[in-house]
């Protein structure tokens, strides 16, 4: 059962053959088992899934079951989630219990799932690699000495392990392709817009978007399309219309023009992962997709320009943890400029600090226009480079991350070794774009390798669509690690 | 560009981060090779490029004047460090 897709386990659970109580005791004997190995959740709660569970079987004996209905999730531990520990992985908010939830868990409750727990990541979403989490590194299943990626480790650790059949993830960098890359499962960022950021603990707002993790593009179709959908909370959210983001999803390819940016196939990506990304590109051109080669000449500046922007709104947006209303307060201060400072310096971690002082930097008087509004500029460019690629292919596709799963502490050290893992990542958010990651073969020792597709505004369906016309042509999808 | 100690000290400061013995020297070396990192930015030149704050040009939404929200204060404040009839307990401002 746990290897089942969700549309095996909807169709299993409406035909009685299994109930949602008890597939979501086998995932949360799994979890039991699993978790300890590879620390890809930071809470379970076993009553209220159990009790979720209970209400599902009977919406589903009642007939008034949705796809979704009875199917066990978790979420990235960024999301609010009402009566439940929501940490952001930080120290900062240990001890946090939403007072409600998040848009996207309402909206998936009241779908039918259930909610399982909460996964590791890292603290406030900074990160690559998932090693700045106060409660400890997630690992990675194919390899538990290798890091799961992040920030969305734990969501795509979980997935990958079988521990959960699809978890939420956020992405403002690459949060939810790069760990989907590292550990080989499917992973989709929509267009900025399209889920809502209420209830969403923000890092970065104006990149910030929510996504899905699961085994396939047929299982991330149905929650996408579940989550997804206006909200006035959110000042950001777009009015359309509600959307099945699968309705596409066994249409043909034939004709689809795939385009492949000269700067992402140059130098800077490993030979393994270049051979797994051209393989997989020979299997869509055998399914009859066209590639053309496209360029995207700002690409280099996509870095710099990130990790100036996501900083700057980053030093805003934490600036609501002072100790005062919610989160940490220091035990010892003398008055409150000193409760602040040290509430501060105690509940956030290295790389969260190191980003309030870039970002605070940026923004202070005499250099906001030679960084930030500097930044916003190049913005601008590197979304015009994919306006015009967009008149000459459907999607473009490349490598997700230059590399495979690293070793724990490989780049722990070292800031901006780390921020050169989201070169291929970073610019999708900056123009904000929908794009998503998908197995495409495996590395050396055995590790998997990411292809990335990137679609144009709103083209959620179709990178689906193309995701799973490639995964009914091979199997990478289905590899599973081998465990202990 | 590099930052010296005493701007490393001086953001802190702004940002209400306290650095401790030996953090901000740390803190110094990583932020000068982040922004090595970012000062390739400044050799283009981008005169005449409008920057782009947000990936969708919208405007400000506007919703009528009315009460939406519910009194949940007790629900809010049970997660405040302290807080004492209705309100959030912090160290005397004014003497």
């Amino acid at each position: 059962m746990l290897n089942a897709s969700l549309q095996e386990l909807a169709s299993a659970l409406a035909d009685r053959r299994i109930s949602s109580v008890e597939l979501t005791r086998s995932v949360l004997d799994r979890i039991a088992a699993g978790n300890p190995r590879i620390n890809a959740f930071v809470h379970v709660d076993a009553d209220g899934a159990l009790a979720a569970a209970a209400a599902a079987d009977a919406r589903i004996a009642a007939g008034e079951a949705g796809p979704l209905t009875g199917i066990p999730l978790a979420h990235k531990d960024v999301f609010c989630t009402e009566g439940m520990p929501t940490t952001c992985a930080s120290k900062m908010l240990a001890n946090f219990v939403s007072p409600y939830d998040a848009h996207v868990v309402s909206q998936l409750k009241k779908a039918g799932t259930v909610l399982v727990g909460k996964t590791n990541m890292d603290e406030f979403a900074m990160g690559s690699s998932n090693e700045n989490s106060h409660f400890g590194a997630a690992r990675n299943p194919w390899d538990t000495s290798r890091v799961p990626g992040g920030s969305s480790g734990g969501s795509a650790a979980a997935v990958a392990d079988g521990l959960i059949p699809v978890a939420t993830g956020t992405d403002t960098g690459g949060s939810v392709r790069q760990p989907a890359s590292f550990c080989g499962v499917t992973g989709i960022k929509p267009t900025y817009g399209v889920v809502s950021r209420y209830g969403m603990i923000a890092y970065a707002s104006s990149l910030d978007q929510g996504g899905v993790l699961a085994r396939s593009a047929a299982d991330c179709a149905p929650v996408l399309s579940a989550m997804a959908g206006f909200d006035p909370r959110d000042s950001t959210s777009l009015a359309r219309p509600a959307e099945d983001f699968g309705r596409d999803l066994d249409g043909s390819i034939e004709g689809l023009k795939i385009g492949l940016p000269r700067e992402y196939f140059g130098e800077g990506m490993d030979a393994d992962v270049r051979a797994a990304v051209e393989a997989a590109l020979d299997t869509y051109r055998s399914l009859g997709a066209i590639t053309v080669d496209i360029d995207l000449p700002n690409s280099r500046l996509a870095i710099p320009a990130y990790y100036v922007i996501a900083p700057a709104e980053a030093s805003s947006n934490l600036s609501r943890f002072d100790g005062v209303r919610y989160g940490h307060r220091a035990a010892e201060y003398a008055d409150l400029a000193e409760m602040y400072c040290r509430s501060r310096a105690e509940g956030f971690g290295a790389e969260v600090k190191r980003r309030i002082l870039v970002g605070t930097y940026v923004l202070s008087h005499g250099y906001y226009d030679a960084y930030y509004l500097q930044a916003q500029k190049l913005r601008r460019l590197i979304a015009d480079d994919f306006r015009r690629a967009f008149g000459q292919c459907d999607v473009i596709a490349g490598p997700t991350a230059p590399t495979t799963a690293y070793a724990l502490g490989a780049k722990c050290d070292d800031p901006v070794q780390m921020y050169l893992g989201d070169i291929y990542t970073v610019a999708i958010n900056l123009a904000g774009l929908p794009a998503l990651s998908l197995p495409a073969g495996f590395g050396q020792g055995g590790l998997p390798v990411g292809l990335q597709l990137i679609g144009n505004y709103f083209a959620e369906a179709r990178l689906l669509n193309a995701a799973h016309r490639f995964q009914q042509a091979t199997d990478w999808h289905l590899a599973r690690p081998a465990g202990e | 560009m590099s930052l010296d100690i005493d701007q490393v000290k001086h953001v802190a400061r702004l940002a209400r981060i306290e650095l401790g013995p030996g953090e901000a020297e740390d803190a110094l070396a990583k932020l000068n090779g982040i922004f090595d990192l970012v000062e390739q930015m400044q050799a283009v030149d981008t005169s005449g490029v409008e920057p782009m704050s947000h990936p969708q040009e919208l405007y400000q939404r506007l919703r009528d004047d009315v009460v939406t929200e519910t009194d949940q204060r007790d629900a809010f404040q049970r997660v405040a460090p302290a807080t004492e009839a209705g309100l959030y307990l912090v160290p005397r401002v004014i003497e």
